[in-house]
């Protein structure tokens, strides 16, 4: 067991999401980054999917009940861990491994880049019950996770069995490096929109709202325009779906999204960039950029491909770049 | 169609199959950019072939026995403390309470889609002359339960959540609970009736 001793406001319990349930209603949930995800099981040799806490907003302080090896990934903090025959903290590497012993207490105290968020994994997974499919919280909904909310200080996480992975210090896997640039496809809803707005849609830097959260990133700019108003039939939507409110005001759409929309859709991110939204905080600002279909499977594919490589590497090898 | 779907999930790399109002939506997914468009091109000729020509494309055309067992009865208490906003509904459409009471548990309403909360029915099927617009202020809090008009649309809340729509109703049978085997009550092409329980008009 891992006792959570302090808590910021939305640390949450996630893996790799829900899916296949679109169709009643049920959102995606799950780690806004997946490959920081992966990144982080992969060097405690958990399943690439097993559930870790999702931490935007700091401090975390977390007790440890029993020797767990931990490995942090994402947007990292600092972080260090008490050592029961050391009169000083070790700091947690990011990208790295590390035995936390009984005993001990491991703190993640400020991020590096506030509002970005950080994956913390621990050696078996965090071994909540599986609900439809999956651990990770639906905040909405009020399931999976724990209790299906946000963490609070006192919560205890039960941890899996462990494969006997040996943690080897000094190794690591490089963060992949965020940028501000999503490519994205051109919406179902695109030509209904001003070819002034489209241009303006692709040009102008996208300052991200405080508003903004797991279920979608609200962006502040000048109004994007239709041709006409429309009243469009609700229809299925997906993370990475730049929706239009009328205030002309894009979302982009994130995990948590309802499933079931009736906004116009202006454009897509392509799934090689959703990664990215989970590590753009809100007053920085956010570019979109078209591409073609055929890039945006080209980008997907080379995504796999350095998945795969990292999955397939028994034990973590010096640090591997994208 | 989406049964046809459904059981071609695999084949075709179909990550999601969601129906929308009048729409579809599929995830899918493949190996490479040439099976991408092969797929794309199979399942888009498929899908219009159903919308042009539902009845001989379908290989599963519903009989009346199989639609019976698709049809869900819902009972409800109308009114009162359920229905707070039974009376505005009433003020609006110039009917009385009880006119709206019968008329909303005599329809037959289709699920369309579900979304907004898990196990929410998009129903149609709702008398026009029932057609309310929605509250100037969304209520912060519709029960778990209720049974709400919103505009020219009628559902069932599985779970409680902000909203606009006027709750004429209420009913105990579960919409939603995660932890059933089939979690939600309702599917898309059910049918829906609502029976009146007793009304506190």
């Amino acid at each position: 067991m891992i006792e959570i001793t302090r808590c910021g406001a939305l640390t949450t319990i996630q893996d790799s999401g829900r899916h296949g349930l679109r169709h009643l209603g049920i959102s995606q949930s799950g780690a806004l980054d997946p490959i920081a995800l992966q990144q982080a099981n992969l060097l405690l040799g958990n399943a690439p999917g097993a559930a870790v806490l999702e931490i935007s907003l700091g401090p975390l302080a977390l007790r440890f009940e029993q020797d767990c090896a931990v490995a942090m990934s994402g947007s990292s903090f600092a972080a260090s861990h008490s050592t029961p025959d050391a009169a000083v903290d070790t700091r947690l590497l990011p990208g790295h491994a590390a035995i936390i012993r009984s005993g001990a207490t491991l703190t993640l105290s400020k991020p590096l880049v506030p509002g970005a968020r950080c994956y913390l994994a621990f050696a078996g997974g965090i071994d909540v019950p599986v609900v439809m499919g999956s651990r990770s919280t639906d905040l909405n909904a009020g399931f999976g996770g724990l209790q299906g909310r946000a963490l609070q200080a006192g919560d205890r996480l039960p941890t899996g069995p462990s494969s006997q992975h040996q943690v080897e210090s000094g190794k690591g896997i490089r963060p992949l490096a965020p940028s501000h640039i999503l490519r994205a496809l051109p919406g179902p809803d695109y030509e209904s929109f001003t070819t002034d707005s489209q241009i303006l849609f692709w040009s102008q830097p996208w300052r991200i709202s405080h508003q903004s959260n797991r279920m979608g990133l609200r962006l502040n700019g000048s109004a994007l325009q239709l041709e006409a108003p429309l009243e469009l039939p609700s229809a299925g939507v997906l993370p990475g779906d730049v929706q239009v409110p009328p205030d002309g005001l894009p979302i982009v759409l994130a995990n948590d999204a309802q499933t079931i929309g009736g906004y116009p859709r202006i454009a897509s991110v392509i799934h090689a960039d959703l990664w990215q939204l989970a590590h753009v905080p809100p007053g920085t600002s956010v570019y979109f950029v078209p591409v073609a279909l055929e890039e945006a499977i080209a980008a997907r594919e080379r995504q796999e491909r350095y998945l795969q490589r990292l999955s397939e590497l028994s034990a973590p090898p010096d640090c591997i770049g994208q | 169609m989406t049964e046809e779907l459904e059981a071609r999930r695999e084949e075709m790399g179909l990550l999601e199959i969601v129906p929308g109002m009048g729409n579809l939506l599929l995830r899918l997914t493949a190996s490479n950019a040439h099976q991408i468009q092969t797929r794309i091109d199979v399942l888009t000729a498929r899908v219009l072939n159903f919308w042009s020509n539902p009845e001989a494309a379908s290989s599963s055309a519903l009989t009346t026995a199989e639609q019976l067992r698709h049809t869900i009865t819902i009972p409800v208490t109308y009114g009162g403390e359920a229905g707070p906003d039974l009376q505005t509904v009433s003020a609006h459409t110039g009917l009385s309470a009880e006119t709206i009471i019968e008329r909303h548990s005599a329809g037959l309403y289709r699920v369309f889609c579900l979304g907004f909360l898990p196990g929410f029915a998009y129903l149609g099927g709702l008398d026009p002359a029932l057609a309310t617009p929605r509250r100037a202020t969304p209520r912060l809090s519709i029960p778990a339960g209720s049974v709400a008009i919103g505009g020219s649309q009628t559902a069932v809340y599985p779970s409680a959540t902000p909203g606009g729509w006027h709750i004429i109703g209420r009913t105990d049978t579960t919409l939603f609970d995660a932890a059933r085997q089939r979690p939600a009550l309702l599917l898309p092409g059910d049918t829906v009736r609502f029976v009146a329980t007793g009304s506190t008009t």
